[in-house]
């Protein structure tokens, strides 16, 4: 049941031939009566490194919560492997929710408490591990983002990019199936953000976890992605999916081109445009 | 609950282990068998540590994982700490034969060296360090309150000469807060408090057949003291406590940071209208507490010692003077400038963490309820002095 268990890396084979890990149908996204996305369709398959993409306000940070289960879609489904998480009973939701690692935007470490305890909670309710296999999984999990030594450092003592950098090895404690990054750039230099994109890949390719990754950052986009939606602030929905560096060349709505070529194409199409 | 799968999902896999055998040239070959998951039970570093010193002469370490399941950080933690232990013990880590997603992982962290001097060594002073340590500390957080204390009065001198800047807005809402908001509160406990005395003293004065001065009692009691004291207790629990996690919470989120960049002093911009709005509010809130109070005694008096409405009455006006009504008025202006500076005083001076903001309120709630006490008492003697 506890199935952290990272199987051999999946990544291998044509992509679109893997087993599908999260899928999402007919997804509506509201707060209230005011729609932010309608009709979502899409499939994360395992061992993908998925991008949301879209201009800011679009909803990708609301997409997410209701992919991790924090907030219930308006309508629609979300399905890990064969299991609906909206339809599971509050037990089965936890179990599920337990096999995510999620990195949030702002980092959300506990702040009362040292990087090697924010690792070693989920550890220490989780797992059966003694206190002292607790400890060198905690420090192994910082070092592996860059960490070592700052085991008994607070929050509020270390910089932003560390900061991001625990809240990674946070949510890579319990080596999660799936892991979700809330704009995992944002905040950080061009080579720490670049050696964060280096983890993403690694993590996949080594621990053959699937990756749902939120950004607008271009760099990172084309470097890691390689399936993705586009969602659209004025239609409301995505307008295109696929991998994001055929979208930039080969995507026929310009809207998309646009904002992947960092609006160097001159947009000129009108809102409403047909979804490819 | 969540043990029970783990428990199934173990028996029916291979459990972790490994063997050390000596090949030739000071090769020692560990062979990995089994599951290596973080669900437990994994053999330690400690383990291999102990077999190392059977072995004669090693000089390399080297791996077998042909026998080795599926695997998880829990195999990377102990190859971590194997490394490690190789290392101290010079020996030479062979990582060519682990699997090809555990060497990528282990070469991955140790890319980042530790950094020098960041790892903190624990210490544990002695005793009389540690008196040493708490009066420093307290010295400190009584320089710091005094400094608080001086940036307030100055505050209010920009006040004086127009030049302190904070939203009238802000100040309205404050007083709101602060004011109307918290009659009901202070409705339930004035009248009840005022109920109390005049049981306590209904009791004892009926001996003598001197229930007459149930009213006196609970008047002069009621204006001169509890009015004041018990809405200021009420207050530093309500709205000292509140400023403090609002100001602390400010804090946390380098709120306060941007105003004082934005040039806008925190003292004037939050500290003064607060303190402005209680200074205010709490004379009014005490002499709503004190009418009530009184209301709450003539209750008993009426009541239960049969007395008519219009002896009680006239009773309470013979007994209880304007000076003892002015009294209890001041010091409750004093009282309420207490709250409003320990309040804001512990949440400007938050750490930077949830826990850090709880302290701050307790704090501030705590640190009131003393000054509010020590004030009370020395007023207590003053007026004795006086003769008021």
């Amino acid at each position: 049941m506890n199935d952290t268990a990272l199987a051999p890396a999946p990544q291998s084979g044509d992509p679109a031939l893997r087993k599908p890990h999260v899928t999402v149908k007919n997804l509506d996204m509201a707060y209230g009566d005011f729609v932010i996305q309608h009709d979502l369709n899409f499939t994360i398959r395992h061992g993908d490194i998925f991008i949301i993409m879209g201009p800011s306000g679009c909803g990708k940070s609301t997409l997410l919560k209701h992919l991790v289960g924090l907030k219930p879609p308006a309508r629609g489904e979300v399905v890990y492997d064969d299991r609906n998480f909206w339809q599971a009973d509050p037990e089965e939701q936890q179990r599920l929710m337990r096999r995510f690692g999620i990195l949030y935007q702002s980092s959300a470490l506990w702040s009362s408490m040292t990087l090697a305890e924010n690792v070693a909670l989920p550890l220490g309710e989780f797992t059966d591990l003694s206190p002292a296999e607790i400890e060198g999984v905690a420090s192994l999990k910082l070092a592996l983002v860059g960490l070592a030594g700052f085991e008994d450092f607070y929050p509020s003592e270390i910089s932003g990019g560390m900061r991001k950098r625990a809240g990674l090895a946070r949510a890579m404690a319990l080596d999660p199936e799936i892991l979700f990054f809330d704009e995992p750039s944002a905040g950080l230099d061009p080579i720490s953000s670049r050696l964060l994109d280096d983890l993403i890949l690694e993590l996949r390719d080594s621990l053959g976890a699937t990756i749902a990754v939120v950004t607008h950052e271009l760099a990172s986009i084309f470097a890691i992605g390689d399936n993705s939606i586009f969602l659209d602030t004025e239609s409301k929905t995505m307008i295109a999916q696929g991998d994001p560096r055929k979208l930039r060349d080969e995507c026929p709505d310009p809207r998309v081109r646009n904002f992947l070529l960092r609006g160097g194409l001159e947009a000129t199409a009108h809102p409403g445009a047909p979804a490819p | 609950m969540a043990q029970q799968p783990r428990t199934e999902g173990r028996s029916s896999e291979p459990a972790p282990g490994f063997t050390l055998s000596q090949a030739e040239g000071g090769t020692l070959v560990l062979r990995l068998s089994g599951e290596w998951k973080l669900t437990g039970g994994l053999p330690t570093p400690g383990a291999v540590e102990k077999q190392f010193d059977l072995s004669t002469q090693p000089r390399r370490l080297t791996f077998d994982t042909t026998e080795l399941g599926s695997w998880d950080s829990g195999l990377l933690a102990f190859l971590a700490g194997l490394q490690e232990l190789c290392r101290t013990r010079k020996l030479e880590f062979d990582t060519a034969n682990l699997p090809e997603g555990a060497r990528r992982l282990l070469k991955l962290a140790g890319t980042v060296p530790e950094r020098a001097g960041a790892r903190r060594t624990e210490s544990r002073p002695s005793f009389l360090a540690l008196v040493g340590l708490e009066s420093i500390a307290l010295w400190q957080s009584l320089g710091q309150m005094l400094q608080f204390l001086g940036e307030a009065v100055e505050s209010f001198g920009r006040l004086a000469i127009g030049r302190a800047r904070f939203r009238r807005s802000d100040l309205v809402d404050i007083m709101f807060d602060c004011g109307a908001a918290a009659l009901p509160i202070v409705t339930l406990i004035s009248f009840l408090v005022g109920l109390i005395l005049a049981f306590v003293g209904a009791i004892q004065l009926t001996q003598f057949g001197a229930q007459i001065y149930v009213a006196d009692l609970v008047g002069i009691a009621m204006a001169r003291e509890m009015g004041a004291l018990m809405t200021a207790i009420i207050m530093s629990g309500r709205t000292g406590a509140a400023f403090a996690a609002q100001l602390g919470t400010m804090q946390v989120n380098e709120e306060i940071d941007a105003l004082t960049t934005f040039g806008l002093s925190p003292m004037d911009f939050l500290v003064l209208p607060r303190m402005i709005a209680l200074i205010l509010m709490m004379p009014l809130l005490v002499i709503y507490a004190d009418l009530l109070g009184i209301l709450g005694g003539a209750l008993v008096g009426i009541g239960m010692l049969k007395l008519s409405v219009a002896e009680y009455v006239n009773a309470t006006i013979n007994g209880v003077s304007l000076t003892d009504f002015s009294v209890g008025i001041f010091k409750s202006s004093i009282f309420g400038i207490l709250v409003a500076i320990c309040g804001c005083m512990r949440g400007i001076q938050c750490g930077r963490s949830a826990s850090a903001v709880g302290l701050a309120a307790t704090s501030a709630v705590v640190t009131a309820i003393v000054f509010i006490i020590v004030t009370d008492g020395v007023f207590a003697v003053l007026t004795n002095a006086l003769g008021i």
